[in-house]
């Protein structure tokens, strides 16, 4: 009966919430007891960290308005430290504490370089703000490929030239190795982290959207001088978003780490492709919009798979139907055509793009 | 000091390259406020047609230069047709950057499945030998020479073109109000294309005088150039044509000389650096006009 008496905004993350627990469970179950391929089950955490990706971007692209091209970039920041941290102390600490330990860091460390990284960066306007994003990712990317960080008995030791010239010990072993990355990280992710994971990063975006910092967040992008002039601090409530958004796509990256046994900084994986192909899941599923953001990753990332049978027409087709739902979506003579369809009427269309 | 001056010849060269492809990363970012993803992969196409037209039918270089800038002016009108033109008064302008981003999968998906994922290396569209300077010491390379001179030669040409003829008024008046230059009988629809075509006709210049450089020739051997110009097209002043130049040509020189001198690792880091800082003293670029907020 209570439920009843909810405003609308929480009855909505309650949707929201219930409805991908209610997935989550449906996958889950279907994974013990059902007969999913291993191709697909090798697909669910991947899934996870997309759609965390996706939903962490959209903070950044759809509630503060900032196109962002350099989100694989601090994915990147939470992969690496995440997983030093686990190789560090593998052995150490237990495996469940030792993977909340690496999650945390690897947030704090990617929300860090959101801060300082947005310090500058959120100065600049539209698409020079995209251009410095994509800037600070491929340089992340290119130094991570050139780190080489080793530990001995007598501590860490640090270089940029090559694992030679860090100086071990015989004891010692090379933790970061330059190009070749780190490699035998413990493998702790798990369907089910992944969909905790997903779980609390909706919690904290929605309930962010909601509150009063993430309303003076969207009065800013709809209108940054309005919203100054009524007393909005910008820098504030703009690098809030940002940070958040950051160490939202660190946790991503440190669930992408413990799910591979070698991880490296190359192109595909945390190279300005991947920001890109996170912002088409966002733009696809609704700039703004949390749950189209959740809908599109997965549609997007099964659509490959699904149409496997096309063999090497696949990336083809997906290309296509990429451009094909674009101009469905946003073209005019497109939206005339639906409004014949009667899909939608014009006002309400109009009433949709407003907000 | 030779070393450096070769290095320095090496870097404009590379420079050049950039520049040709930020020309039209640029003139069609001023006139459709769009940035084309896809212009790389343009870059792509224009080699490989060359690569063909050399090798399968035996053209001499000059010919298949020509037949891939017109193949490409062809492929560029014809995108800007089916997958930009229907999203120009859309409401997000994001909208065009993802379809952008799709026609861009398309082109090398499509390279892909003609060519193949291997590597085919490029032989040199440029028969002189090339010359040297201070006694043997500095090497000046045909390719080296040909694409200063190209760049140069380019640059004049447009510059010209935008400046004094009718169509490159045209143009100017697009870029700076579209409704405004409807209203004055411009055709904008036309004027676009025509700037996608003249954008589409550089990258193969590019596409061919990069390959001819860095023989080494993929489906994905765009994208990275594709990205770097469109640093040096922001770092010139995004919209502005000398702009682009002097951001190709600073940006290969800087990308030259770290690569010499600090580190071939981290030279990319270092041309974003460099990018980044520029950006934050003259958020605009060098030669980007400020434009004044209206409440």
């Amino acid at each position: 009966m209570k439920k009843l008496f909810l405003n609308k905004n929480t009855k909505d993350t309650t949707i929201t919430l219930t409805g991908v627990i209610f997935v989550c469970l449906i996958v889950q179950l279907w994974m013990s007891f059902g007969s999913m391929s291993s191709l697909l089950k090798g697909l669910m955490v991947p899934l996870c960290v997309y759609t965390i990706m996706a939903v962490s971007l959209n903070l950044t692209v759809g509630i503060l308005g900032e196109l962002s091209l350099g989100h694989a970039g601090f994915m990147c920041v939470g992969a690496f430290t995440g997983a030093f941290f686990s190789k560090c102390t593998d052995g150490v600490l237990p495996d469940g504490i030792r993977f909340l330990c690496a999650i945390l860091i690897g947030a704090v460390f990617a929300t860090l370089f959101g801060f300082i990284i947005g310090i500058p960066v959120l100065r600049l306007k539209g698409d020079y703000l995209a251009i410095v994003t994509l800037a600070f990712c491929e340089i992340i990317k290119n130094i991570v490929n050139a780190l080489y960080i080793g530990r001995d008995e007598n501590g860490f030791h640090f270089t940029m030239k090559d694992s030679l010239s860090l100086g071990l010990s015989e004891q010692g072993e090379v933790i970061i190795n330059g190009a070749q990355g780190i490699s035998g990280t413990p493998n702790d992710s798990s369907f089910v982290i992944g969909a905790v994971l997903l779980v609390i990063t909706l919690f904290i975006i929605l309930n962010l959207v909601n509150s009063r910092s993430g309303r003076a967040i969207m009065a800013i992008r709809d209108n940054s001088i309005a919203a100054e002039s009524v007393g909005l601090n910008l820098t504030k409530y703009k690098l809030m978003a940002f940070s958040i958004s950051a160490g939202l796509a660190g946790v991503a990256g440190v669930l992408y780490a413990h799910n591979l046994s070698t991880l490296t900084a190359l192109p595909k994986n945390f190279g300005y492709n991947m920001s890109i192909n996170i912002l088409v899941f966002v733009v696809l599923g609704g700039i703004g919009n949390i749950r189209g953001s959740i809908i599109a990753t997965i549609i997007l990332t099964l659509l490959p798979e699904l149409l496997r049978g096309l063999n090497d027409y696949r990336m083809l087709m997906y290309a296509v139907v990429l451009i094909a739902v674009m101009l469905f979506n946003y073209s005019e003579k497109a939206k005339d055509f639906k409004e014949k369809l009667g899909f939608m009427t014009r006002k309400k269309f109009h009433a949709k793009e407003d907000k | 000091m030779t070393s450096f001056l070769s290095y320095l010849i090496n870097g404009i060269s590379l420079g050049s390259v950039y520049a040709i492809i930020a020309l039209g990363y640029t003139m069609v970012y001023g006139i459709a406020k769009m940035l084309n993803f896809a212009h790389g992969d343009v870059i792509m196409v224009g080699a490989y047609i060359t690569f063909l037209a050399m090798t399968a039918a035996g053209m001499p270089p000059v010919l298949a230069v020509i037949l891939s800038m017109i193949l490409c002016t062809v492929l560029g009108i014809t995108i800007e047709r089916i997958a930009y033109k229907p999203l120009r008064n859309s409401a997000s302008n994001l909208a065009v950057l993802i379809t952008a981003i799709g026609v861009s999968y398309f082109l090398q998906n499509v390279a892909l499945l003609i060519f193949g994922a291997n590597t085919k290396s490029f032989s040199s569209v440029v028969v002189y030998e090339g010359f040297q300077l201070a006694d043997g010491e500095i090497n000046v390379s045909g390719v080296t020479l040909v694409t200063i001179l190209a760049c140069i030669i380019i640059m004049s040409v447009l510059t010209w073109f935008v400046n004094k003829t009718k169509a490159g008024q045209a143009m100017r008046a697009v870029s700076e109000d579209k409704g405004a230059a409807q209203l004055m009988g411009i055709n904008v629809n036309g004027t676009i294309a025509l700037t996608f075509a003249i954008g589409s006709g550089l990258a193969a210049v590019a596409g061919v005088l990069l390959c001819s450089a860095y023989p080494s020739l993929n489906p994905y051997t765009g994208s990275m150039p594709g990205i770097k110009a469109f640093v040096a097209a922001v770092f010139g002043g995004i919209g502005s044509i000398p702009g682009a130049m002097i951001g190709g040509i600073l940006l290969g020189v800087i990308e030259i000389l770290s690569k010499a001198y600090i580190s071939s690792q981290l030279s990319d880091a270092i041309v974003f650096a460099v990018l980044i800082i520029v950006l934050l003293v003259k958020p605009t670029g060098i030669l980007g006009k400020k434009i004044q907020e209206k409440v």
